[in-house]
């Protein structure tokens, strides 16, 4: 009973925190038609930049939600800058070219990503924990819990809805929904393709940083964690349909509880379940649970 | 008729043996080249030998289309056969070792292939990538039996029943290495002249098509994906012989990144390629590890970047540009 | 009429809204050269996609020699002697000419898991050559088939369906994009070597002096049905066809 409580509560958590980097891995994939393999190198450097601030600026003694102001600046710098520099730089050149040269080109670019985050921040970890430690836990049936994972949660609430919001409720949201189901007729119904491009290349990679600042105080930030999480992202977004807003929120739960469940239940074995998980769902939905098949026009 | 297909013709049925003249001629020059080099030279090219069978397990894949993230899975499957055949059934004979090792990745890929093989483009790399993780995970978890991330031991095997004397074991294993190799290149280069290699570069261009000329894709690919799995086992045997040792790393995603980044390099247009690829790769990697390894990530990145943009079928196209001029 | 080699049952389809295939029955019989027209989207190639295996109808049946062929796959109705050509070709691109014939070839005599034969033996090349000459195609024997200009492909995509020797044979506008002076003699080799093998073929055509020429049998499509069927002076002739399919006004 406890243990199920427990997955339950670990489970959400997993999937708020896995929600925000996979909404923008997919909301990417959805407008550009390219999976961004560096996606977890985003994450990594808004970690490292949200835990630098925060060792640097917050003391004891100071009020808590100014630390989180702070991870949430350092994220909101790395999505702003990172972004639009990516995505006009470099992958504005493989437009159309085939898919998996993107893909190798996004490889390329985790390579460069990583040895840069070394050489900025070093190879010591940063713990960034005093946020997390400060804010106590709260015990639910016996059991504590720290309430910071609470931020986790209610940040994936907020990005879901606002995600929601502008793609329901704004003209530019609008746009997206057009250009992730044609580009070419969004072309010619005069929407300015590129521009949608670097916007949602950068409210993805944005999402990924804010993933990452929000997580650092919770670990210690070293080189590797980039792959952890894009590993993840991808079995979130295979098994919610590449492109799809609701597949990742679908995703991350199923993707959260499976791991919660096999860090109760078989210790060490999260990744296997996982990707176990995404193997039944790929054998009866072979597109993912959102995803579409498009039959070639002949 | 065109003078190209003339001459097609006139060497086509003479095609075989040519190919085996080719390879033989190959591995008596780098059994002679072996006697030579010094012998972390000659340890070097054993490794990078052994593994640019991986490589063309990869470019064989590429050249049907399919970027596998994952083929460390094979290449672990490889090595720990080799590691698991001398503990667990006591062989000690090289050659079945990687008989074992063959025969091990082969039918793991006749098992995940059904799946597999049903995905293309970026579903197929991130799918294969998935599966090598997972490899990786088990082998790091269960270390009771399979060492974690220290890895196994791989004692000195015998070589035809002889048993080698430490001393000239990487000699022999080069040896080996090099017997092993020319008979896999041969393979490979036979199979891209075959219909079935042909029938794999269509799937790459048009599946409709194929399927509407009555051939199979899913078989095309599933023998494909079989073949590229048995060609990365005898790899990861070899190395795992040669080095002596196997680790989880095998299987991890980035050692499937650094196949890809060799076969990029080398070019898939002909057996060779990849091969040389492989060599260029480890042996920039041999220096740039020990002088800058800081930054040898990021060097490869770049590099990667430039023959994506600049040279899209890799350091093989030099090749072609200077065997035309050269030609003419 | 004996009975028909191929015959369509009620066969439908929409996407969405529009139907594409609208409850058409219609049988063909051995040997028969059928023109198929009708304004662009009236469904004349989703009829050709649903036959082969491609789309798969909402309802109906499409029966050949009296097998259902409802369910299958493109390459059973291929294995069956159901060939076709493509409105916009179908090729390998990135290899030459020779090359995508030796292919149709090889696949055809049931080597497409040979893995120690080559492709390029010499009888294989002979094979493959005699193909391309018969479409006035060994010019450009070496060439990329990306490299092709596009009416040239179109020929080529033709030969490719003709390397399988089908008994049944759908071309999907087999002379668009085609120039003036090629389009009959591409017809022409078409004709001559289907008349001695007693292929049934149904050709999709916009330009109508071919179809005059070469048509036995006419359908004329609109939305989805199949709104005039019969000798081809006579549909030609027809009121409704001349009025959706032609464009003619008839002033009365
Ligand atoms: N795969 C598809 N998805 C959606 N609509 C389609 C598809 N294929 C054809 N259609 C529609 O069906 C109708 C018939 O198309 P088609 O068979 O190509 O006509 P034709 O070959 O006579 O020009 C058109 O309205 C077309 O847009
Ligand atoms: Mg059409």
């Amino acid at each position: 009973m406890q243990t199920t409580s427990a997955i339950l509560i670990d489970g959400l958590v997993y999937a708020s925190w896995i929600f925000l980097v996979s909404v923008g891995l997919t909301l990417i994939f959805g407008v550009l038609r390219i999976l961004n393999l560096a996606h977890g190198s985003l994450y990594a450097i808004g970690a490292y930049m949200g835990a630098w601030l925060v060792v640097r600026f917050f003391q004891p003694g100071m009020p808590l939600w100014l630390s989180i102001v702070l991870l949430l600046f350092g994220a909101l710098l790395v999505g702003a800058v990172m972004g639009p520099l990516v995505e006009r730089l470099l992958l504005r050149r493989t437009y159309g070219r085939d898919e998996v040269l993107q893909l190798l080109v996004t490889y390329a670019l985790f390579l460069i990503l990583g040895d840069l985050t070394k050489l900025i921040w070093g190879v010591n970890p940063y713990y960034a924990y005093l946020p997390y430690s400060l804010m106590g836990n709260v015990t639910i049936g016996k059991i504590p819990y720290p309430r910071y994972d609470g931020v986790l949660i209610v940040a994936a609430i907020v990005v879901g809805l606002g995600l929601w919001a502008i793609v329901n409720r704004t003209r530019f949201g609008k746009f997206m929904v057009a250009v992730i189901r044609d580009r070419e007729i969004s072309t010619t119904l005069g929407i300015n393709v590129p521009l949608v491009c670097t916007a949602a290349f950068t409210i993805g990679t944005t999402l990924a940083a804010i993933g990452g600042a929000l997580t650092a105080p919770t670990i210690s930030v070293v080189p590797g964690i980039d792959v952890t999480v894009i590993v993840l992202s991808f079995a979130v977004v295979v098994i919610g349909g590449l492109g799809s807003l609701e597949g990742a929120a679908l995703g991350s739960i199923i993707v959260g509880l499976a791991r919660a469940s096999a860090v109760h239940l078989f210790p060490d074995l999260d990744l296997v379940a996982i990707y176990l998980v995404m193997a039944v769902v790929l054998i009866f939905k072979p597109q993912g649970l959102f995803g579409r098949v498009e039959a070639k026009r002949i | 008729m065109a003078t190209l297909v003339r001459t097609d013709r006139a060497r086509a049925d003479v095609g075989q043996l040519r190919r085996l003249g080719g390879v033989a001629l190959l591995v008596a020059i780098l059994a002679v080249v072996g006697l030579v080099l010094a012998s972390w030279m000659q340890f070097l090219l054993t490794v990078s030998l052994a593994e640019s069978l991986a490589v063309l397990g990869v470019a064989l894949l590429m050249r049907a289309g399919l970027v596998s993230f994952g083929q460390g899975l094979f290449y672990a499957a490889g090595g720990y056969a080799v590691a698991y055949g001398m503990r667990l059934l006591g062989l000690h004979e090289a050659l079945l070792l990687l008989a074992l090792g063959i025969v091990v990745s082969a039918l793991v890929a006749a098992a995940v292939g059904p799946l597999i093989c049903r995905y293309r483009q970026i579903f197929f790399a991130m799918i294969s990538l998935a599966f090598s993780m997972v490899l990786y995970s088990v082998l790091l978890k269960f270390n009771g039996i399979t060492g974690g991330s220290d890895g196994m031991q791989v004692p000195a095997a015998t070589i035809l029943g002889l048993h080698v004397a430490d001393r000239v074991l990487p000699a022999a294993y080069y040896d080996l290495t090099i017997v092993c190799f020319g008979i896999a290149l041969y393979a490979v280069s036979a199979y891209m002249a075959s219909p079935l290699g042909y029938l794999a570069r269509a799937v790459r261009d048009n599946e409709i098509r194929l399927e509407y000329l009555g051939a199979s894709v899913q078989s095309v690919t599933y023998r494909t994906y079989v073949l590229a799995a048995a060609l990365t086992g005898l790899g990861g045997g070899l190395t795992a012989l040669a080095v002596g040792h196997v680790s989880p790393t095998l299987a991890y995603w980035t050692t499937s990144g650094e196949f890809i980044f060799a076969a990029l390099l080398g070019g898939t247009s002909s057996a060779l390629a990849p091969v040389v690829g492989t060599v260029v790769f480890e042996s920039i990697n041999s220096y740039a590890s020990a002088y800058f390894p800081n930054i040898w990530e990021m060097v490869l990145g770049i590099v990667m970047l430039a023959i994506i943009l600049l040279l899209p079928r890799g350091l093989w196209t030099l090749y072609e540009i200077a065997a035309r001029r050269w030609s003419r | 009429m004996s009975a028909p080699i191929l015959e369509a049952v009620d066969l439908s389809k929409r996407f969405g809204a529009v139907v594409a295939c609208d409850a058409i029955s219609v049988g063909f019989a051995a040997g028969e050269l059928v023109g198929m027209v009708g304004p662009n989207g009236a469904g004349k190639t989703t009829f050709v996609n649903v036959i082969t295996g491609y789309v798969t109808p909402d309802s109906g049946h499409i029966r050949y020699r009296g097998e259902e062929l409802v369910g299958l796959t493109p390459r059973s109705a291929v294995e069956r002697g159901i060939a076709r050509s493509f409105q916009h070709p179908q090729l390998y691109d990135n290899l030459s000419v020779l090359e995508n014939a030796l292919i149709a070839l090889s696949i055809k005599r049931g080597e497409q898991r040979s893995m120690w034969a080559q492709l390029k033996r010499r009888a294989a090349l002979d094979e493959a050559v005699a193909l391309l000459e018969r479409f006035a195609l060994t010019e450009a024997l070496e060439t990329e088939v990306a490299q092709l200009p596009e009416g040239r492909r179109k020929v080529l995509d033709i030969a490719l369906s003709f390397a399988l020797e089908p008994a049944v044979l759908l071309l999907d506008e087999p002379t668009s994009g085609v120039s003036a002076q090629e389009k009959f003699a591409l017809m022409d080799t078409v004709i001559d070597v289907l008349a001695k093998t007693e292929t049934t073929v149904l050709f999709i055509e916009h330009d109508m002096e071919v179809v005059e020429k070469y048509a036995q049998r006419l359908l004329a499509f609109v939305d989805g049905q199949i709104i005039a069927d019969g000798r081809s002076a006579d549909v030609l002739a027809d009121q409704r066809v001349r009025e959706l399919v032609l464009g003619v006004v008839d002033a009365s």
